[in-house]
């Protein structure tokens, strides 16, 4: 086309002082910039809300109707196997009286303050046995048998220890939980890879810059698996130490609720109390540590684990 | 001088992987390193850096150390190009206030200022090299060790990324020590080629670059088929 010929014509005499260095180096840039456009990542694809949201809702209704059909069979047997709806109608009962609202609340209360204690401790610890190898070597492997030792073990000796009290409880929560929180922070450095180091070391970085700089926040997806199996373990913990020690200066919680409807033979307070452990335990992941793990691998241009 | 190399040696403990090394490398010569693939290549490199101790001689390079590129650019996920960049400035001793101001002018100087918030992963490969290039020069040392940087890259983005390299050399004037096992690489960027040969790498022959050779595409294709043929006879010693 004539009139874009001439239009770049014009450009070029109207732009005499361009001398050859400064075209090339125009010439490069533009080259370049144009291959960025090129080979950058388009947008990511998202899945939509819908099969987010449906396939979860999809499974519980499944589940729920399998429940009702399966109570159906046993039906002259409601004690023990009550349906979705005598489960709902218990459940509204405990809400009424105040009862389940009271057992979530203290067990929640606890299982979030043991675990921010076994953080509190576990976190120092694990930085301690990172930073010193023989220590490691020494600690190390207790550290991983304590994480495989059930922790309902450590129920009798708490309760010889501190009797019939919350710090039974605490006590047996934090001695379920440290172990994975050692465990995630060290496993999380020692999957830092060489590069970074080498990277530190080139940068000159100090011990402690490298440290801060560098090996921690590449440890960070390891620390915050551990931290999610550390809730894992503090709230099966709890469980198991409110249904064992129950009675004394020991608040309600669910597990308690759930000893109860054991003595009282009813299988529907029993589901309602295993719900609501099942329930607690998807709504901390949902909001807590989904968003977390989901933000911090995003960031890093990781694909988050599938079905979130 | 800003190198000086002097009777190196390095194993791990079995077979030698570097063996009798010396050779001085004046201040602002751009050296390309020549090898095939687990010559000793990277090893010679991590030495220079200090990244490895020599087991026999002796390595003097400038006080402060060098700057090093690796091949896979070793931009930290986490950050963004700026902030990488911004910690080499900070691990320098560079104040908070200025590291901002510094890292967009050696952003600049790569022609990522419209990256400087984007995080590695949202990068082209040439664009992740262009912001490691950044860091390093960010690192301000005289000598610039780069292990194969554009190795991974496609053909049209390394083309690119020599130009990029070559204006930054004559406009910075680093000491450059490039190691790379493509020949016409090396005879693009170098004044000097050291070829090493494998088992142990041993300086097996050197050229020096004349700079009429890169503007004279047939001389600078003769010499690379030279220096191609004498890489081939190092390898062919291997075959039994
Ligand atoms: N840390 C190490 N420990 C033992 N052997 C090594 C180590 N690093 C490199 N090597 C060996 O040294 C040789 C040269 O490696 P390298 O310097 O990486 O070669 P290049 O970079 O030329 O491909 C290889 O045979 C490799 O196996
Ligand atoms: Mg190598």
């Amino acid at each position: 086309m004539p009139t874009s010929q001439s239009a770049t014509a014009t450009a070029a005499v109207d732009t005499p002082t361009d001398t050859p260095i400064d075209n090339r180096l125009e010439n490069l840039k533009e080259l370049e910039a144009g291959l960025d456009h090129l080979q950058e990542d388009t947008a990511p694809v998202r899945r939509p809300v819908a099969t987010r949201l449906l396939l979860p809702l999809g499974t519980l209704a499944a589940l729920v109707s399998l429940w009702q059909l399966l109570a159906w069979f046993a039906s002259p047997r409601v004690d023990l196997v009550p349906g979705p709806i005598e489960v709902l109608g218990t459940a509204a009962g405990l809400l009424v009286d105040g009862r389940l609202a009271e057992a979530v609340a203290t067990s929640l209360q606890r299982g979030v303050l043991g675990f921010l204690l076994a953080l509190g401790i576990g976190t120092p610890l694990g930085l301690l046995l990172a930073a010193s190898p023989l220590l490691r070597r020494g600690v190390g492997p207790l550290v991983s048998g304590l994480q495989v030792l059930p922790s309902v073990a450590w129920v009798p000796a708490a309760i010889i220890w501190f009797g019939l009290t919350d710090a039974t409880v605490y006590f047996v929560v934090v001695m379920g939980a440290t172990p994975s929180i050692i465990n995630g922070l060290l496993s999380g450095v020692d999957t830092v890879p060489p590069q970074y180091r080498r990277l530190g070391t080139v940068l000159g970085a100090s011990r402690i810059q490298g440290l801060l700089r560098i090996v921690l926040p590449a440890a960070l997806p390891g620390y915050l698996a551990g931290l999610k199996q550390g809730w894992a373990f503090s709230w099966r913990s709890l469980m198991a130490a409110e249904i064992i020690a129950v009675g004394g200066s020991i608040g309600f919680g669910l597990g308690s609720l759930l000893q109860q409807g054991r003595d009282l033979s009813s299988m529907a307070v029993v589901s309602c109390a295993i719900l609501a452990i099942l329930v607690v335990g998807i709504v901390i992941e949902l909001l807590v540590f989904a968003p977390a793990e989901r933000r911090l691998l995003r960031r890093r241009g990781l694909a988050p684990g599938a079905g979130r | 001088m800003s190198i000086v190399i002097e009777n190196l040696s390095k194993d791990y403990g079995a077979a030698p992987v570097l063996s009798g090394i010396s050779t001085v490398i004046a201040t602002g010569e751009f050296v390309a390193v020549l090898g095939a693939s687990g010559c000793g290549k990277s090893t010679l490199l991590n030495v220079i850096a200090g990244l490895e101790p020599p087991t026999v001689g002796s390595v003097a390079v400038p006080a402060g150390g060098a700057a090093f590129m690796f091949q896979d650019a070793a931009l930290l996920p986490w950050l963004t190009a700026r902030a990488n960049i911004e910690l080499a400035l900070e691990m320098r001793g560079i104040p908070r206030a200025e590291r901002r101001h510094r890292a967009d002018g050696l952003l600049e100087l790569v022609h990522l200022s419209d990256a400087g918030t984007k995080r590695p992963h949202e990068l082209s490969g040439g664009m992740r090299q262009r912001a490691s290039l950044a860091r390093a020069l960010g690192q301000d040392k005289e000598v610039l060790l780069m292990d194969e940087p554009f190795a991974a890259l496609d053909a049209i983005t390394r083309d690119l990324l020599h130009d990029e390299l070559e204006r930054l050399w004559r406009a910075h004037r680093r000491t450059v020590v490039f190691v790379t096992h493509n020949v016409r690489e090396a005879v693009r960027l170098g004044q000097r080629i050291l070829l090493l040969s494998s088992r142990p790498g041993r300086i097996a022959a050197q050229w020096k670059i004349d700079p009429s050779v890169r503007s004279d595409p047939a001389a600078a294709a003769k010499l690379t088929q030279d220096i191609t043929a004498r890489l081939r006879e190092e390898i062919r010693h291997h075959a039994h």
